[in-house]
């Protein structure tokens, strides 16, 4: 066990394609680090050169006190668990576990305790001698994550894991994954594309953006207070609303693009005349009795009844023009039909403002 | 009356039914199904006749077979002809007994189909999971060699193999027929199947190349290895034109070799009997070897476990 500290880590392919352009990125140890971040982003780039599957161009990589920059997987000392599971096909269950064991030569009876504790953990206790293809998609995945913890290894490796497994399965697995971490403090990296994982997982949570870390932090400090544009549109769902807006003279609040204005309460507005984005989450918008208190006015366009709650989508009632769609994450039950006219108040402190030209939060 | 012609209607109704689905399960009528198995019938007796005629010819003595017309029972001269074979020598190819033959082209067989085995599975792995310089080139250049066929570089091969003193040996029969880009390529195409995760799992699992194919590869490529025998043993045991060039001795022909040179273009002196004893006996081995590897050899041709 031991804690993972990237400085300013690069990777370019080719000489010309640069994957990873400086990330560095501190994890305590014990702590679990999900990296999110849509394809391409080059967050399983920087994991497979946690791992050493990939070199470093630039850049160092240092489990424990040691720089690995120049040793291969095994010298790490990690353990990896892939996303289509990297079974071997022809080994049974137990021989699966076992395998990275005897490579490292330990003894026989050693490996047996081992592998059965492990087994034991995960409940695959009777699946020992079974061949992978005669397990379940969720026994397969269990089976690599009993292969890492029989190694004990300083770090766990996660890329992807349960993006083969159907939506029941993830929530379980994730719970576990997330228990199992707990339980065994092993200093954790897990990749993912999925925004929910990412919350529930995390310690740390970094997402990236082309290469580059865009905000790193809790995850409720990123769900509070995105970074950026790209933050607050990836992180939550549905995603923020954002509404290009200018600020009014005289702090009178902000004009929408689209038409109206909109005075967000508890928000300290900057210098008028800035173009802005105005961020707003699905959530945190309520519908108000009284007219003259609400924010905005929703003309509803399409309504989406999920139970739970009532998504209403629609644009600002008094816009003049397209000015981008806003989803309003309303209590189930809402009675809402499409041709609504509802007025929304922000609830206070709940609004976001990003520079319209960087996408970085004000 | 009216409940008769309903029954009667429903009757017929049912009997149109179980015709429509007996021919539904077998997706062809009973006439059609009736002319396959002709067509089928005629096809194994056009070939499987004069392997039965081989082999009745082989049971009598020689006097029957050159009395036609040669009976369509065996005859009782089994035992003696194929002792006489086996063991007696045959005299007309310098008093190498069958056995010496068969031995012979068991070597060669096994030689080629092992040693093709072993260097197309290593050549495929090199290409394969290897980043060396000129990796392409040693793949096209492999590959080209497909359009060589052994025939076609005889001379020169033939050349080598007197320059090396490997004339009249095993390994001169067998090591220019060992190099193969058919099973190269098989090996090649099957191991860019195999994910990239599993050989990085391997990787992080402490696994070097060494063991990656030992313990991985291997094991995986069991089933194409076993089609690969089958395939190659054949191949090796039906050379023809390389092991005449190659063997000046007796003792060294291949079966097929000495069934060639038994049979004299004067036709009374060919002991027609121990040819045909000698067919049936060149015949056997690759009948077995099929035999014996058909399960893996279908399962290596139609599936790969992944």
């Amino acid at each position: 066990m031991a804690n993972v500290e990237l400085k300013n880590v690069r990777k370019v392919y080719g000489g010309s394609v640069e994957a990873v352009k400086g990330v560095s990125i501190s994890i305590p140890d014990g702590d679990m680090c999900v990296l999110v971040g849509p394809s391409g982003c080059g967050k399983s780039t920087l994991l497979r050169m946690i791992a050493g599957l990939e070199t470093i161009t630039d850049g160092t990589v240092s489990i424990g006190e040691t720089v690995v920059n120049d040793l291969g997987p095994v010298e790490r000392d990690i353990a990896m668990v892939f996303q289509n599971y990297a079974l071997y096909p022809h080994m049974s269950v137990y021989d699966n576990m076992a395998y990275g064991l005897r490579n490292r030569g330990m003894a026989k009876d050693e490996i047996d305790r081992r592998v059965r504790d492990a087994a034991a953990t995960l409940g695959l206790a009777e699946f020992l001698q079974r061949r992978p293809r005669e397990l379940s998609g969720g026994q397969r995945q269990r089976v690599a994550m009993g292969r890492a913890i029989v190694r004990s290894p300083k770090a766990f490796l996660f890329d992807e894991p349960l993006s083969n497994l159907d939506a029941k399965l993830r929530g379980q697995m994730r719970v576990e994954i997330k228990s199992l971490q707990r339980r065994l403090g092993v200093t954790s990296v897990y990749v993912t594309h999925d925004q929910v994982e990412a919350m529930t997982l995390a310690d740390t949570l970094v997402v990236m953006n082309a290469g580059l870390a865009e905000q790193i932090d809790t995850p409720m400090a990123i769900y509070e207070k995105p970074a950026s544009t790209f933050v607050a549109g990836f992180i939550g769902s549905p995603a923020m609303n954002l509404l290009t807006a200018k600020v009014a003279d005289g702090g009178q609040g902000l004009a929408l693009a689209g038409g109206g204005s909109v005075k967000p309460r508890d928000t300290v507005l900057p210098e008028a005349g800035r173009e802005v984005l105005l961020g707003v989450r699905p959530e945190h918008m309520v519908v108000t009795s009284n007219r003259s208190t609400a924010d905005l006015t929703l003309k509803v366009t399409a309504v989406e009844i999920l139970g739970a709650d009532t998504l209403a989508h629609g644009q600002p009632a008094d816009a003049t023009q397209n000015g981008g769609e806003i989803i309003a994450r309303l209590p189930g039950g809402t009675k809402v039909e499409v041709g609504d006219v509802l007025p929304l108040a922000i609830n206070p402190g709940m609004a976001h403002l990003f520079d319209a030209a960087t996408g970085k939060r004000i | 009356m009216a409940e008769n012609a309903a029954a009667a209607t429903g009757t017929s109704t049912a009997a149109k039914l179980g015709r429509r689905e007996e021919r539904n399960m077998l997706g062809v009528s009973r006439t059609s199904r009736y002319i396959a198995h002709a067509i089928l019938i005629i096809g194994v007796l056009i070939v499987a006749f004069p392997i039965y005629y081989t082999f009745i010819a082989s049971t009598h003595s020689l006097q029957t077979i050159l009395r036609p017309p040669l009976p369509l029972l065996p005859g009782d001269q089994f035992f003696e002809n194929y002792y006489q074979a086996l063991f007696g020598g045959v005299g007309r190819i310098g008093g190498v007994d069958a056995w010496t033959l068969l031995l012979n082209s068991t070597i060669m067989a096994l030689g080629i189909s092992i040693g093709k085995i072993a260097i197309s599975l290593l050549s495929a792995f090199a290409i394969v999971f290897f980043r060396f310089p000129g990796r392409m080139v040693f793949f096209w250049v492999i590959f080209i060699t497909l359009m060589l066929p052994v025939e076609v570089r005889i001379l020169p091969t033939y050349k080598v193999m007197v320059d090396l003193g490997l004339i009249d040996t095993y390994a001169g029969l067998i090591l220019p027929l060992i190099a193969s880009a058919t099973a190269t390529l098989l090996f090649r195409q099957f191991f860019l199947t195999i994910p990239g995760e599993l050989i990085e799992a391997a990787r992080v699992d402490g696994a070097g190349p060494w063991r990656f194919f030992k313990d991985i590869l291997m094991p995986l490529s069991k089933t194409n290895i076993a089609a690969l025998f089958v395939i190659m043993f054949i191949y090796g045991w039906t050379q023809y034109l390389w092991p005449l060039l190659v063997t000046n001795s007796n003792s060294m022909n291949t079966i097929v070799i000495a069934l060639r040179k038994m049979i004299s273009f004067a036709d009374a002196d060919t002991q027609w009997h121990l040819v045909m004893v000698t067919a049936v006996l060149a015949m056997l081995p690759p009948i077995l070897v099929v035999l014996f590897m058909q399960r893996w050899f279908v399962k290596g041709l139609v599936e790969t476990e992944k």
